[in-house]
C-alpha cells in the first residue's frame, strides 16, 4: 500500500466512524454482584471498525461492562446482567445462544498476558482447532501466519513457531494472545486494560497494533491511561460509580468534555 | 478553575503561567501609554525608557514558553488545562508582539523629534492609542476573570479603532500633500498609528484566545473590520 492509499484509507476509515452500523447495542445494561449493584441501566452502542474506549476511576464498572459484552460475567456465579445486549441483530443473552460461538465472534484480550504453556504455534491454533475452522496442516499453518502477521508479531517468532509461548517478552506474549484472538476471525476484540503490564515500547507496539486492527474489527479496550485511550481510540466512554457518564468523541472527550466529573478524572483534579 | 489537581505542584505550575502572563500584561500596557506619551511630548529619555523595557517581554515570553513545553511534558495535559497552557504560549506571544510594536513608536520619536506634531494630529493618536489601551487593559481583566462574554465584547470593540485609524490615515495624506516637508514625519506617525491599530488587533487575538481557553469552541463569526485604507489613495481627497 502506497502512502496516498493509506491516507486515504485513514480518512476513509474516520469518516465511516460517526456513520458506521451499531456492531454491538447496550440497552439498560445494569450488573449485580450478588446484592451489590455494579452497573446502573448503562446505555452503551459501539460502533463498526471503531475503537471504542472506556475510561474511569478504579471499581467504576470498566470491566464489568466489558464482560457482559462476550458474557464473560457468566462465569461469576454471583452476578447477574438484566437489560439487553445485541451483537448485529441478535439479542446475546437470548437463550438458544451458544455462548462458544458468541466468544468466538467477540473475542477477549486480558490484561495480565496469558499464553497457554504451548508452543506459540499451538496457542494460535488452539481457538480454530475447537471451532473447526481448519483441518488439514496447511491451512492451520495459513491461520498461524495470518494470525501472527495481523498481531505484528510473525516476523520475531517466525523461526520459532515450535517453542514456547510463555518464553517470549510480555509485549511479545501480549500480541500473541492478539494473534490468538485473531485467529477465530472474531468480529469484535474486547481488551481488557492490555498494556498495563507492559514497558513503554511494548505498549507503542501494541497500540499501533490495534490502530491497524480497526481496519477489520471492532475493538472496546478499557484502559487507566488517559493517554491511550486519546491515543488509540475513536469514541471514549467514561464510566463513574457504575453509571456511563459520558459517550463522545474522543477529539472532543479529552480537549472538551462536557462532564464535569470526565473533567475531573481526564485532568487528574479532585471531583 | 475550582477544583485543583492531585498533583499541587501542577497548580503550581499553571498559576506561575498565569502569574508571568498578566506581569507581562502591565509591562506592555506601560509601554504602550509611554511610548505614545513620548511621541506627543517628543520626550527621548522616556522613548529610550520603553526600547530598553523591551527585553523584559521577549525574556518573558521565552520563559513562559519554556514552562508550558516542560509542563506539557511532565503533565501531558487534557481538555481545559491543556487549553491553558496552549493559551498561555499565544497570549505571551501577543504582548511580545505588544511590546515590539510599543517598541517600533518610540523609535520613532527619537526619528521625528525636532519635527513637531500639529496639534491635532498629536490628539489624534492620543485618541487613537486611548481606545486601544483600553482594550488592552480590558482584555487583561478579562484573563483575570476568563469571562467568554466580556472576551466577545472587546473583540466586537475592535471596529472602532480601525475606523478612527482610517481617519488619521486620511489626515495624514492631507497634511502630507499640503506641505512635502510634512512627508517624512507624517510617514513615521502613519506608522505609529498602524502600529497602534495592530496593538488593538493583538488585544483582540488574546480575547479570542481567552474565549477558547474558557470554553473549548472558538469564537464564530467575523471579526469587525473597519480598517478601510487598503483602498485609500491620495486622490481620493
Ligand atoms: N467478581 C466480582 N465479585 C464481586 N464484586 C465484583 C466482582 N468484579 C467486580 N466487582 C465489583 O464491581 C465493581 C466494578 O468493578 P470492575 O468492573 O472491575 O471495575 P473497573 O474495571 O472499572 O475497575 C467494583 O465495585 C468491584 O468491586
Ligand atoms: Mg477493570
Amino acid at each position: 500500500m502506497n502512502m496516498m492509499s493509506e491516507a486515504a484509507v485513514e480518512k476513509a476509515l474516520d469518516q465511516k466512524m460517526n456513520t458506521a452500523p451499531y456492531k454491538m447495542t447496550g440497552k439498560d445494561v445494569s450488573v449485580y454482584y450478588g446484592e451489590k449493584r455494579a452497573l446502573f441501566d448503562v446505555n452503551l452502542n459501539v460502533r463498526e471498525n471503531t475503537v471504542t474506549a472506556l475510561i474511569g476511576p478504579s471499581g467504576c464498572g470498566k470491566s464489568t461492562f466489558l464482560r457482559c459484552l462476550n458474557r464473560m460475567n457468566d462465569t461469576i456465579d454471583s452476578c447477574r446482567v438484566t437489560g439487553k445486549i445485541v451483537l448485529d441483530e441478535g439479542d446475546i443473552y437470548d437463550p438458544s445462544i451458544d455462548v462458544v460461538e458468541l466468544r468466538a465472534r467477540v473475542g477477549m484480550v486480558f490484561q495480565k498476558p496469558n499464553p497457554f504453556p504451548k508452543s506459540i504455534y499451538e496457542n494460535v491454533t488452539y481457538g480454530p482447532k475447537i471451532h473447526g475452522l481448519a483441518r488439514t496442516k496447511a491451512e492451520f499453518d495459513q491461520i498461524v501466519e495470518h494470525s501472527l502477521q495481523k498481531a505484528g508479531l510473525w516476523n520475531e517468532v517466525k523461526d520459532r513457531l515450535h517453542e514456547s509461548g510463555t518464553g517470549l517478552s510480555g509485549g511479545q506474549q501480549q500480541r500473541l494472545c492478539i494473534a490468538r484472538a485473531v485467529a477465530v476471525s472474531p468480529e469484535v476484540i474486547l481488551m481488557d486494560e492490555p498494556c498495563s503490564a507492559l514497558d513503554p515500547i511494548a505498549t507503542a507496539k501494541v497500540e499501533e497494533l490495534i490502530h491497524e486492527l480497526r481496519a477489520n474489527y471492532t475493538i472496546v479496550i478499557v484502559t487507566h491511561s488517559m493517554q491511550q485511550a486519546a491515543r488509540v481510540s475513536q469514541r471514549t466512554a467514561m464510566f463513574h460509580l457504575g453509571n456511563l457518564v459520558e459517550e463522545n468523541d474522543t477529539d472532543k472527550m479529552f480537549t472538551n468534555p462536557d462532564d464535569q466529573r470526565t473533567q475531573d478524572y481526564i485532568m487528574g483534579r479532585f471531583g | 478553575m475550582s477544583s485543583t489537581h492531585i498533583y499541587s505542584v501542577y497548580d503550581e505550575e499553571l498559576k506561575y503561567l498565569t502569574r508571568r502572563i498578566s506581569e507581562m500584561g502591565g509591562i506592555a500596557e506601560q509601554m504602550v501609554a509611554d511610548s505614545v506619551r513620548a511621541l506627543v511630548n517628543a520626550d527621548l529619555a522616556l522613548a529610550q525608557k520603553v526600547i530598553s523595557e523591551d527585553a523584559i517581554l521577549d525574556d518573558a515570553e521565552r520563559q513562559i514558553n519554556e514552562k508550558a513545553i516542560v509542563t506539557i511534558a511532565k503533565r501531558q495535559p487534557m481538555a481545559a488545562d491543556l487549553r491553558e497552557i496552549m493559551g498561555s504560549i499565544r497570549i505571551a506571544a501577543d504582548l511580545e508582539r505588544v511590546g515590539d510594536l510599543g517598541k517600533n513608536n518610540a523609535k520613532r520619536v527619537i526619528a521625528i523629534s525636532g519635527s513637531g506634531i500639529p496639534r491635532q494630529l498629536a490628539r489624534g493618536l492620543e485618541h487613537l492609542a486611548e481606545l486601544a489601551l483600553m482594550q488592552l487593559k480590558d482584555v487583561l481583566d478579562v484573563y483575570a476573570s476568563r469571562s467568554p462574554e466580556k472576551a466577545n465584547t472587546i473583540r466586537e470593540r475592535d471596529g472602532e479603532i480601525d475606523a478612527i485609524y482610517t481617519s488619521l490615515f486620511r489626515e495624514l495624506l492631507t497634511y502630507m500633500m499640503e506641505d512635502p516637508r510634512n512627508i517624512t514625519p507624517c510617514t513615521h506617525l502613519l506608522f505609529c498609528a498602524k502600529n497602534i491599530e495592530r496593538i488593538g488587533d493583538h488585544a483582540t487575538n488574546i480575547a479570542e484566545t481567552i474565549y477558547y481557553m474558557a470554553t473549548g469552541a472558538q469564537i464564530l463569526g467575523e471579526r469587525p473590520k473597519e480598517d478601510n485604507t487598503a483602498s485609500l489613495g491620495a486622490a481620493s481627497e
